[in-house]
Protein backbone atom coordinates (compact mmCIF):
# COMPACT_ATOMS: atom_id res chain seq x y z
CA UNK A 1 0.00 0.00 0.00
CA UNK A 2 1.54 3.53 -1.00
CA UNK A 3 2.09 5.63 1.88
CA UNK A 4 -0.12 8.99 2.48
CA UNK A 5 2.14 11.63 0.65
CA UNK A 6 1.65 9.09 -2.44
CA UNK A 7 -1.74 8.49 -2.28
CA UNK A 8 -1.98 12.03 -2.58
CA UNK A 9 0.17 12.36 -5.30
CA UNK A 10 -1.91 9.77 -7.31
CA UNK A 11 -4.66 10.85 -9.77
CA UNK A 12 -6.75 9.87 -7.68
CA UNK A 13 -5.57 11.53 -4.52
CA UNK A 14 -4.73 14.65 -5.93
CA UNK A 15 -8.73 14.93 -7.27
CA UNK A 16 -9.31 14.35 -3.71
CA UNK A 17 -7.25 16.71 -2.13
CA UNK A 18 -8.38 19.72 -5.14
CA UNK A 19 -12.19 18.76 -3.53
CA UNK A 20 -11.46 19.22 -0.08
CA UNK A 21 -9.45 22.23 -0.28
CA UNK A 22 -11.97 23.89 -2.82
CA UNK A 23 -14.08 23.46 -0.08
CA UNK A 24 -12.25 24.74 2.18
CA UNK A 25 -11.66 27.67 0.16
CA UNK A 26 -15.53 28.02 -0.62
CA UNK A 27 -16.48 28.02 3.29
CA UNK A 28 -13.81 30.77 3.95
CA UNK A 29 -14.86 33.01 1.01
CA UNK A 30 -18.27 32.62 2.70
CA UNK A 31 -16.70 34.05 6.22
CA UNK A 32 -15.32 36.32 3.77
CA UNK A 33 -18.40 37.95 2.30
CA UNK A 34 -20.20 37.96 5.42
CA UNK A 35 -17.20 40.06 6.48
CA UNK A 36 -17.74 42.27 3.03
CA UNK A 37 -21.51 43.01 4.46
CA UNK A 38 -20.53 44.09 7.22
CA UNK A 39 -20.08 47.74 5.22
CA UNK A 40 -23.91 47.86 5.80
CA UNK A 41 -23.87 47.53 9.26
CA UNK A 42 -23.61 50.29 11.83
CA UNK A 43 -20.96 52.99 11.07
CA UNK A 44 -18.42 50.78 13.28
CA UNK A 45 -18.94 47.19 12.10
CA UNK A 46 -16.34 46.45 9.26
CA UNK A 47 -14.30 48.02 11.73
CA UNK A 48 -14.86 46.50 14.79
CA UNK A 49 -14.69 42.85 13.22
CA UNK A 50 -11.48 43.71 11.75
CA UNK A 51 -10.41 44.54 15.15
CA UNK A 52 -12.26 41.43 16.21
CA UNK A 53 -9.56 39.13 14.43
CA UNK A 54 -6.72 41.29 15.00
CA UNK A 55 -7.22 40.59 18.52
CA UNK A 56 -7.14 36.97 18.16
CA UNK A 57 -3.86 37.30 17.32
CA UNK A 58 -1.60 33.77 17.02
CA UNK A 59 -4.69 32.38 16.24
CA UNK A 60 -5.22 34.49 13.46
CA UNK A 61 -1.76 33.77 12.44
CA UNK A 62 -2.51 30.11 12.52
CA UNK A 63 -5.83 31.07 9.94
CA UNK A 64 -3.66 32.68 7.69
CA UNK A 65 -0.83 30.18 7.21
CA UNK A 66 -3.34 27.33 6.94
CA UNK A 67 -5.61 29.29 4.29
CA UNK A 68 -2.15 29.75 2.25
CA UNK A 69 -1.44 26.24 2.80
CA UNK A 70 -4.98 25.31 1.29
CA UNK A 71 -4.74 27.60 -1.53
CA UNK A 72 -1.40 26.98 -2.86
CA UNK A 73 -2.14 23.01 -3.01
CA UNK A 74 -5.36 23.75 -4.49
CA UNK A 75 -3.54 25.99 -7.56
CA UNK A 76 -0.90 23.53 -7.61
CA UNK A 77 -2.92 20.65 -8.05
CA UNK A 78 -4.73 22.61 -10.70
CA UNK A 79 -2.04 23.89 -12.64
CA UNK A 80 -0.35 20.66 -12.88
CA UNK A 81 -3.52 18.78 -14.10
CA UNK A 82 -3.38 21.21 -16.91
CA UNK A 83 -0.01 20.92 -17.47
CA UNK A 84 -0.94 17.11 -17.49
CA UNK A 85 -3.95 17.35 -20.14
CA UNK A 86 -1.31 18.91 -22.50
CA UNK A 87 0.68 16.11 -22.45
CA UNK A 88 -1.93 13.61 -22.57
CA UNK A 89 -3.09 14.90 -25.60
CA UNK A 90 -0.31 16.16 -28.10
CA UNK A 91 -2.41 16.47 -30.86
CA UNK A 92 -5.82 18.32 -30.51
CA UNK A 93 -8.99 17.77 -32.86
CA UNK A 94 -9.68 19.42 -35.76
CA UNK A 95 -13.30 19.19 -34.82
CA UNK A 96 -14.23 18.95 -31.36
CA UNK A 97 -17.56 18.85 -29.49
CA UNK A 98 -19.27 18.15 -25.99
CA UNK A 99 -22.36 15.38 -26.30
CA UNK A 100 -24.33 17.00 -24.08
CA UNK A 101 -27.09 14.49 -21.72
CA UNK A 102 -25.06 14.18 -18.80
CA UNK A 103 -22.01 16.24 -19.78
CA UNK A 104 -20.91 18.50 -17.84
CA UNK A 105 -18.75 20.32 -19.60
CA UNK A 106 -19.27 23.59 -20.62
CA UNK A 107 -17.81 27.78 -20.52
CA UNK A 108 -17.42 26.75 -16.62
CA UNK A 109 -15.58 23.96 -16.72
CA UNK A 110 -13.49 24.33 -19.94
CA UNK A 111 -11.73 27.89 -18.22
CA UNK A 112 -11.17 26.45 -14.94
CA UNK A 113 -7.18 26.75 -15.76
CA UNK A 114 -8.44 30.12 -16.93
CA UNK A 115 -10.30 31.37 -14.24
CA UNK A 116 -8.02 29.68 -11.69
CA UNK A 117 -5.24 31.64 -12.52
CA UNK A 118 -7.01 34.61 -13.00
CA UNK A 119 -7.92 34.13 -9.14
CA UNK A 120 -4.27 33.95 -8.45
CA UNK A 121 -3.32 36.42 -9.72
CA UNK A 122 -6.07 38.63 -8.35
CA UNK A 123 -5.66 37.16 -4.91
CA UNK A 124 -2.20 38.53 -4.52
CA UNK A 125 -3.21 41.61 -5.59
CA UNK A 126 -6.18 42.10 -3.47
CA UNK A 127 -4.18 41.33 -0.74
CA UNK A 128 -1.55 43.97 -1.69
CA UNK A 129 -3.96 45.98 -1.63
CA UNK A 130 -6.52 45.31 1.36
CA UNK A 131 -4.34 43.92 3.91
CA UNK A 132 -0.66 45.50 3.34
CA UNK A 133 -2.32 49.07 2.08
CA UNK A 134 -1.83 52.19 3.77
CA UNK A 135 -4.59 52.95 6.24
CA UNK A 136 -5.58 55.63 8.67
CA UNK A 137 -6.59 54.38 12.11
CA UNK A 138 -9.74 54.74 14.07
CA UNK A 139 -10.76 54.36 17.55
CA UNK A 140 -12.75 51.40 18.37
CA UNK A 141 -13.49 50.49 21.81
CA UNK A 142 -11.30 53.46 23.01
CA UNK A 143 -8.38 51.38 20.98
CA UNK A 144 -6.61 52.06 17.85
CA UNK A 145 -7.57 50.07 14.89
CA UNK A 146 -7.31 49.65 11.07
CA UNK A 147 -9.54 51.96 9.29
CA UNK A 148 -10.22 49.55 6.40
CA UNK A 149 -13.41 50.78 5.99
CA UNK A 150 -12.03 54.09 4.74
CA UNK A 151 -9.73 51.66 2.75
CA UNK A 152 -12.83 50.13 0.72
CA UNK A 153 -14.89 52.80 0.17
CA UNK A 154 -11.81 55.48 -1.36
CA UNK A 155 -10.57 52.14 -3.09
CA UNK A 156 -13.84 51.52 -5.20
CA UNK A 157 -14.13 55.44 -6.43
CA UNK A 158 -11.30 54.37 -8.54
CA UNK A 159 -13.52 52.72 -11.68
CA UNK A 160 -10.38 50.52 -12.67
CA UNK A 161 -10.70 48.89 -9.18
CA UNK A 162 -14.89 48.73 -9.73
CA UNK A 163 -14.95 47.49 -12.66
CA UNK A 164 -11.82 44.98 -12.25
CA UNK A 165 -13.12 43.55 -8.47
CA UNK A 166 -16.09 42.94 -10.53
CA UNK A 167 -15.42 41.36 -13.63
CA UNK A 168 -13.26 39.15 -11.12
CA UNK A 169 -15.88 38.40 -9.35
CA UNK A 170 -17.66 37.04 -12.65
CA UNK A 171 -14.91 34.81 -13.17
CA UNK A 172 -15.22 33.23 -9.71
CA UNK A 173 -18.69 32.74 -10.16
CA UNK A 174 -17.69 30.89 -13.40
CA UNK A 175 -14.78 28.90 -11.22
CA UNK A 176 -17.68 27.63 -8.53
CA UNK A 177 -19.83 26.89 -11.14
CA UNK A 178 -18.36 23.98 -11.95
CA UNK A 179 -15.92 23.99 -8.88
CA UNK A 180 -18.53 23.06 -6.23
CA UNK A 181 -20.46 20.18 -8.20
CA UNK A 182 -17.34 18.90 -9.29
CA UNK A 183 -15.56 18.78 -5.32
CA UNK A 184 -18.33 16.84 -4.29
CA UNK A 185 -18.04 14.46 -7.29
CA UNK A 186 -14.23 14.44 -6.51
CA UNK A 187 -15.60 13.87 -2.70
CA UNK A 188 -17.79 10.71 -3.65
CA UNK A 189 -20.32 12.64 -2.08
CA UNK A 190 -22.99 12.16 -4.59
CA UNK A 191 -25.19 9.13 -6.15
CA UNK A 192 -26.87 9.41 -9.52
CA UNK A 193 -29.92 10.77 -8.41
CA UNK A 194 -28.67 13.57 -6.46
CA UNK A 195 -26.58 14.40 -9.33
CA UNK A 196 -28.45 17.27 -10.83
CA UNK A 197 -29.70 18.92 -7.89
CA UNK A 198 -25.91 18.97 -6.41
CA UNK A 199 -25.00 20.50 -9.73
CA UNK A 200 -27.83 23.13 -9.61
CA UNK A 201 -27.10 24.25 -5.88
CA UNK A 202 -23.64 24.57 -6.77
CA UNK A 203 -24.35 26.79 -9.71
CA UNK A 204 -26.92 28.88 -7.14
CA UNK A 205 -24.22 29.24 -4.70
CA UNK A 206 -21.43 30.32 -7.15
CA UNK A 207 -24.20 32.92 -7.90
CA UNK A 208 -25.17 34.19 -4.99
CA UNK A 209 -21.17 34.70 -3.73
CA UNK A 210 -20.63 36.14 -7.29
CA UNK A 211 -23.26 38.73 -6.92
CA UNK A 212 -22.33 39.32 -3.43
CA UNK A 213 -19.10 40.37 -4.06
CA UNK A 214 -19.22 42.33 -6.70
CA UNK A 215 -22.15 43.81 -5.39
CA UNK A 216 -19.87 46.06 -2.98
CA UNK A 217 -17.64 47.48 -5.21
CA UNK A 218 -20.51 48.32 -7.66
CA UNK A 219 -22.32 49.88 -5.53
CA UNK A 220 -19.78 52.11 -4.04
CA UNK A 221 -18.87 53.29 -7.11
CA UNK A 222 -22.15 53.97 -8.56
CA UNK A 223 -23.47 54.83 -4.79
CA UNK A 224 -21.17 57.54 -4.16
CA UNK A 225 -19.24 55.93 -1.37
CA UNK A 226 -19.89 57.44 2.10
CA UNK A 227 -23.19 59.03 0.54
CA UNK A 228 -25.18 56.05 -0.44
CA UNK A 229 -27.87 55.09 1.37
CA UNK A 230 -26.94 51.51 2.41
CA UNK A 231 -23.47 53.01 4.04
CA UNK A 232 -23.42 54.41 7.26
CA UNK A 233 -20.31 56.42 7.90
CA UNK A 234 -19.15 58.13 11.24
CA UNK B 1 -34.69 4.69 -50.96
CA UNK B 2 -33.21 8.12 -51.19
CA UNK B 3 -29.25 8.19 -52.20
CA UNK B 4 -26.99 10.90 -50.38
CA UNK B 5 -23.46 12.14 -51.34
CA UNK B 6 -21.25 12.89 -48.24
CA UNK B 7 -18.36 14.55 -48.03
CA UNK B 8 -15.14 12.98 -45.57
CA UNK B 9 -12.43 14.28 -44.04
CA UNK B 10 -10.92 11.61 -42.81
CA UNK B 11 -7.36 11.20 -40.29
CA UNK B 12 -4.89 9.96 -42.39
CA UNK B 13 -1.54 8.36 -41.10
CA UNK B 14 1.23 6.27 -41.87
CA UNK B 15 2.26 5.15 -38.80
CA UNK B 16 3.05 6.36 -35.50
CA UNK B 17 6.27 8.05 -36.42
CA UNK B 18 4.88 9.56 -39.91
CA UNK B 19 3.02 12.55 -39.13
CA UNK B 20 -0.72 12.87 -40.68
CA UNK B 21 -2.61 15.11 -42.17
CA UNK B 22 -6.41 15.03 -43.38
CA UNK B 23 -7.77 13.62 -46.95
CA UNK B 24 -11.09 14.88 -48.59
CA UNK B 25 -13.20 12.14 -50.31
CA UNK B 26 -16.42 12.68 -52.01
CA UNK B 27 -18.73 9.45 -51.29
CA UNK B 28 -21.83 8.87 -54.09
CA UNK B 29 -24.90 6.94 -53.49
CA UNK B 30 -24.83 6.47 -50.32
CA UNK B 31 -27.87 4.57 -48.73
CA UNK B 32 -29.50 5.88 -45.61
CA UNK B 33 -30.07 2.26 -44.12
CA UNK B 34 -26.10 1.90 -44.13
CA UNK B 35 -24.15 1.77 -41.04
CA UNK B 36 -21.23 4.45 -40.50
CA UNK B 37 -18.49 1.27 -40.95
CA UNK B 38 -20.66 0.29 -44.17
CA UNK B 39 -20.21 3.45 -45.84
CA UNK B 40 -16.94 3.59 -44.69
CA UNK B 41 -16.57 -0.20 -46.75
CA UNK B 42 -17.95 1.56 -49.79
CA UNK B 43 -15.21 4.75 -49.70
CA UNK B 44 -12.46 1.85 -49.26
CA UNK B 45 -14.03 -0.31 -52.32
CA UNK B 46 -13.54 3.00 -53.94
CA UNK B 47 -9.72 3.20 -52.89
CA UNK B 48 -9.08 -0.07 -53.74
CA UNK B 49 -10.23 0.26 -57.22
CA UNK B 50 -8.61 3.54 -57.59
CA UNK B 51 -5.45 1.92 -56.58
CA UNK B 52 -5.13 4.05 -53.62
CA UNK B 53 -4.69 2.25 -49.79
CA UNK B 54 -7.58 2.22 -48.20
CA UNK B 55 -8.54 3.59 -44.93
CA UNK B 56 -7.30 1.75 -41.86
CA UNK B 57 -10.29 1.80 -39.42
CA UNK B 58 -10.94 -1.29 -36.13
CA UNK B 59 -14.04 -3.20 -36.06
CA UNK B 60 -14.98 -6.63 -35.37
CA UNK B 61 -18.58 -7.25 -33.99
CA UNK B 62 -20.28 -4.25 -35.93
CA UNK B 63 -23.07 -4.93 -33.30
CA UNK B 64 -22.30 -2.37 -30.94
CA UNK B 65 -20.60 -5.04 -27.95
CA UNK B 66 -17.16 -5.17 -28.70
CA UNK B 67 -15.91 -1.71 -28.53
CA UNK B 68 -13.03 -1.87 -31.26
CA UNK B 69 -15.14 0.92 -33.55
CA UNK B 70 -14.41 4.03 -31.23
CA UNK B 71 -13.50 6.22 -33.60
CA UNK B 72 -14.33 10.35 -33.25
CA UNK B 73 -17.02 11.98 -35.63
CA UNK B 74 -17.21 15.40 -35.99
CA UNK B 75 -15.82 16.11 -32.76
CA UNK B 76 -17.78 13.47 -30.91
CA UNK B 77 -16.49 9.71 -29.94
CA UNK B 78 -18.44 7.48 -31.86
CA UNK B 79 -20.87 9.96 -33.43
CA UNK B 80 -23.94 12.04 -32.56
CA UNK B 81 -25.70 9.33 -30.85
CA UNK B 82 -25.96 8.50 -27.28
CA UNK B 83 -25.55 4.87 -25.99
CA UNK B 84 -24.55 4.18 -29.41
CA UNK B 85 -21.08 2.54 -31.21
CA UNK B 86 -19.94 3.78 -34.18
CA UNK B 87 -20.89 0.79 -35.86
CA UNK B 88 -24.63 1.23 -34.58
CA UNK B 89 -24.57 4.58 -36.19
CA UNK B 90 -26.55 4.16 -39.39
CA UNK B 91 -26.32 7.13 -42.34
CA UNK B 92 -29.38 8.09 -42.29
CA UNK B 93 -28.70 10.48 -39.01
CA UNK B 94 -26.80 12.71 -41.91
CA UNK B 95 -28.33 14.92 -45.14
CA UNK B 96 -27.17 14.80 -48.64
CA UNK B 97 -24.59 16.88 -48.97
CA UNK B 98 -22.63 17.00 -45.26
CA UNK B 99 -19.13 16.92 -44.39
CA UNK B 100 -18.36 14.35 -41.76
CA UNK B 101 -14.90 14.62 -40.65
CA UNK B 102 -13.36 11.58 -38.98
CA UNK B 103 -10.56 11.10 -36.31
CA UNK B 104 -8.70 8.75 -34.15
CA UNK B 105 -9.36 9.05 -31.04
CA UNK B 106 -6.29 11.46 -29.85
CA UNK B 107 -4.63 10.46 -26.65
CA UNK B 108 -0.59 10.07 -25.77
CA UNK B 109 -1.88 6.82 -24.52
CA UNK B 110 -3.33 5.57 -27.67
CA UNK B 111 -0.09 6.01 -30.12
CA UNK B 112 -1.61 5.82 -33.48
CA UNK B 113 -1.17 2.57 -35.59
CA UNK B 114 -2.02 3.84 -38.82
CA UNK B 115 -5.33 6.09 -39.87
CA UNK B 116 -8.13 5.71 -37.76
CA UNK B 117 -6.88 2.46 -35.65
CA UNK B 118 -5.34 3.32 -32.33
CA UNK B 119 -3.28 0.70 -29.58
CA UNK B 120 -5.81 0.34 -27.30
CA UNK B 121 -3.07 -1.79 -24.78
CA UNK B 122 -2.77 0.29 -21.96
CA UNK B 123 -6.02 -0.56 -21.09
CA UNK B 124 -4.87 -4.14 -21.19
CA UNK B 125 -2.13 -3.02 -18.90
CA UNK B 126 -4.58 -1.42 -16.67
CA UNK B 127 -6.61 -4.56 -16.47
CA UNK B 128 -3.39 -6.66 -15.86
CA UNK B 129 -2.38 -4.56 -12.43
CA UNK B 130 -5.50 -5.97 -10.89
CA UNK B 131 -8.91 -6.28 -12.96
CA UNK B 132 -8.83 -10.45 -12.05
CA UNK B 133 -10.08 -12.32 -9.36
CA UNK B 134 -8.52 -15.52 -7.70
CA UNK B 135 -10.43 -18.57 -8.22
CA UNK B 136 -9.67 -21.93 -7.22
CA UNK B 137 -8.93 -23.97 -10.13
CA UNK B 138 -10.39 -27.64 -10.21
CA UNK B 139 -14.28 -28.18 -11.14
CA UNK B 140 -16.80 -25.25 -11.75
CA UNK B 141 -18.04 -24.53 -8.01
CA UNK B 142 -21.77 -24.72 -7.65
CA UNK B 143 -23.13 -21.39 -9.06
CA UNK B 144 -25.19 -20.28 -6.31
CA UNK B 145 -22.75 -21.40 -3.88
CA UNK B 146 -21.71 -17.67 -3.29
CA UNK B 147 -25.21 -15.66 -2.66
CA UNK B 148 -24.78 -12.18 -4.66
CA UNK B 149 -28.09 -9.78 -3.67
CA UNK B 150 -29.97 -8.78 -6.84
CA UNK B 151 -28.32 -5.28 -6.43
CA UNK B 152 -25.43 -5.48 -5.80
CA UNK B 153 -25.58 -8.17 -9.05
CA UNK B 154 -27.17 -5.31 -11.47
CA UNK B 155 -24.78 -2.41 -9.74
CA UNK B 156 -21.98 -5.00 -10.97
CA UNK B 157 -23.88 -5.70 -14.14
CA UNK B 158 -24.26 -2.01 -15.01
CA UNK B 159 -20.39 -1.58 -14.26
CA UNK B 160 -19.16 -4.94 -16.19
CA UNK B 161 -21.41 -3.58 -19.51
CA UNK B 162 -18.25 -1.64 -20.45
CA UNK B 163 -16.73 -2.48 -23.69
CA UNK B 164 -13.19 -1.06 -23.23
CA UNK B 165 -13.40 1.22 -26.49
CA UNK B 166 -12.16 3.85 -25.17
CA UNK B 167 -14.38 6.62 -26.60
CA UNK B 168 -14.29 8.12 -22.97
CA UNK B 169 -10.07 8.72 -23.12
CA UNK B 170 -11.39 10.02 -26.93
CA UNK B 171 -13.99 12.27 -25.84
CA UNK B 172 -12.11 13.51 -22.27
CA UNK B 173 -10.49 17.04 -22.67
CA UNK B 174 -7.99 15.88 -20.50
CA UNK B 175 -7.83 11.98 -21.83
CA UNK B 176 -8.14 10.31 -19.17
CA UNK B 177 -9.10 7.03 -18.51
CA UNK B 178 -11.24 7.30 -14.70
CA UNK B 179 -14.29 5.91 -16.58
CA UNK B 180 -13.07 3.07 -18.07
CA UNK B 181 -10.92 2.23 -14.90
CA UNK B 182 -13.68 3.29 -11.90
CA UNK B 183 -15.99 0.88 -14.32
CA UNK B 184 -13.19 -2.23 -13.77
CA UNK B 185 -12.54 -1.74 -10.33
CA UNK B 186 -16.34 -0.57 -9.47
CA UNK B 187 -17.61 -4.11 -11.15
CA UNK B 188 -15.09 -6.08 -9.40
CA UNK B 189 -15.08 -4.73 -6.21
CA UNK B 190 -18.84 -4.26 -5.57
CA UNK B 191 -19.40 -8.47 -5.73
CA UNK B 192 -18.49 -11.00 -3.39
CA UNK B 193 -15.53 -12.60 -5.39
CA UNK B 194 -13.85 -9.45 -5.78
CA UNK B 195 -12.98 -8.77 -2.33
CA UNK B 196 -9.79 -10.57 -1.53
CA UNK B 197 -8.00 -7.95 -3.83
CA UNK B 198 -10.01 -5.13 -3.12
CA UNK B 199 -7.49 -3.00 -1.54
CA UNK B 200 -4.96 -3.61 -3.97
CA UNK B 201 -6.63 -3.83 -6.91
CA UNK B 202 -7.98 -0.47 -6.52
CA UNK B 203 -4.25 1.20 -5.80
CA UNK B 204 -2.82 -1.00 -8.44
CA UNK B 205 -4.87 -0.19 -11.31
CA UNK B 206 -5.19 3.59 -10.13
CA UNK B 207 -1.48 3.98 -10.38
CA UNK B 208 -1.45 1.97 -13.65
CA UNK B 209 -3.54 4.48 -15.09
CA UNK B 210 -1.37 7.13 -14.53
CA UNK B 211 1.57 5.42 -15.62
CA UNK B 212 0.33 5.02 -18.95
CA UNK B 213 0.06 8.57 -19.35
CA UNK B 214 -3.59 9.23 -19.15
CA UNK B 215 -4.27 12.72 -17.92
CA UNK B 216 -6.58 13.29 -14.67
CA UNK B 217 -10.35 13.59 -14.34
CA UNK B 218 -11.80 16.80 -13.88
CA UNK B 219 -15.31 15.49 -14.07
CA UNK B 220 -16.42 17.09 -16.68
CA UNK B 221 -18.79 13.98 -17.21
CA UNK B 222 -18.22 14.06 -21.23
CA UNK B 223 -17.20 10.60 -20.87
CA UNK B 224 -20.83 9.47 -19.86
CA UNK B 225 -22.13 11.41 -22.40
CA UNK B 226 -20.33 9.92 -25.01
CA UNK B 227 -20.25 6.06 -23.56
CA UNK B 228 -21.46 3.39 -25.96
CA UNK B 229 -23.06 1.97 -23.02
CA UNK B 230 -23.78 4.52 -20.77
CA UNK B 231 -21.33 3.84 -17.91
CA UNK B 232 -22.16 6.17 -15.20
CA UNK B 233 -19.54 8.51 -13.29
CA UNK B 234 -20.59 6.84 -10.20
CA UNK B 235 -18.25 4.75 -11.11
CA UNK B 236 -15.65 7.05 -11.43
CA UNK B 237 -16.86 8.19 -7.23
CA UNK B 238 -16.88 4.34 -6.56
CA UNK B 239 -12.98 4.35 -7.61
CA UNK B 240 -12.21 7.55 -5.53
CA UNK B 241 -14.29 6.06 -2.42
CA UNK B 242 -12.43 2.67 -2.44
CA UNK B 243 -9.07 4.37 -3.13
CA UNK B 244 -9.81 6.38 0.00
CA UNK B 245 -10.73 3.30 1.56
CA UNK B 246 -7.85 1.39 0.59
CA UNK B 247 -5.19 4.33 2.22
CA UNK B 248 -6.79 4.42 5.36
Amino acid sequence: MPSLIEAFQSQVGRKILTGLTGFLLVFFIIFHLAGNLAIFGEPDAMNSYSQFLHDLGPLLWVARIGLLLIFVIHAYIGISIWINKRKARPQQYKVYSSKGGPSRQGLSSRSMAFTGVVLLIFVVAHINTFALGDMDTVLIDGRETHDIKSLVIDTFQNPIYAFGYTIVMILLGAHLGHGIWSAFTSLTLRSKKASATIYTIGVVVAVLLAVGFLFIPLYIYFGGGCDAALIHCN
Amino acid sequence: MSLMTINLKVWRQKNAETPGKFEDYKLDGVSEHMSFLEMLDVLNENLIKEGKDPVEFDYDCREGICGSCNMVINGRAHGPKHKTAACQLHMRTYNDGDTIVIEPPRAAAFPIIKDLVVDRSAFDRIIEAGGYISVKTGAAPEANLIPVPQDTSNEAFDYATCIGCGGCVAACPNSSAALFTGAKIAHLNSLPQGQPERDKRTVAMVDQMAKEGFGDCSNYAECEAVCPVGISISSIAAMRRDYIKAIF
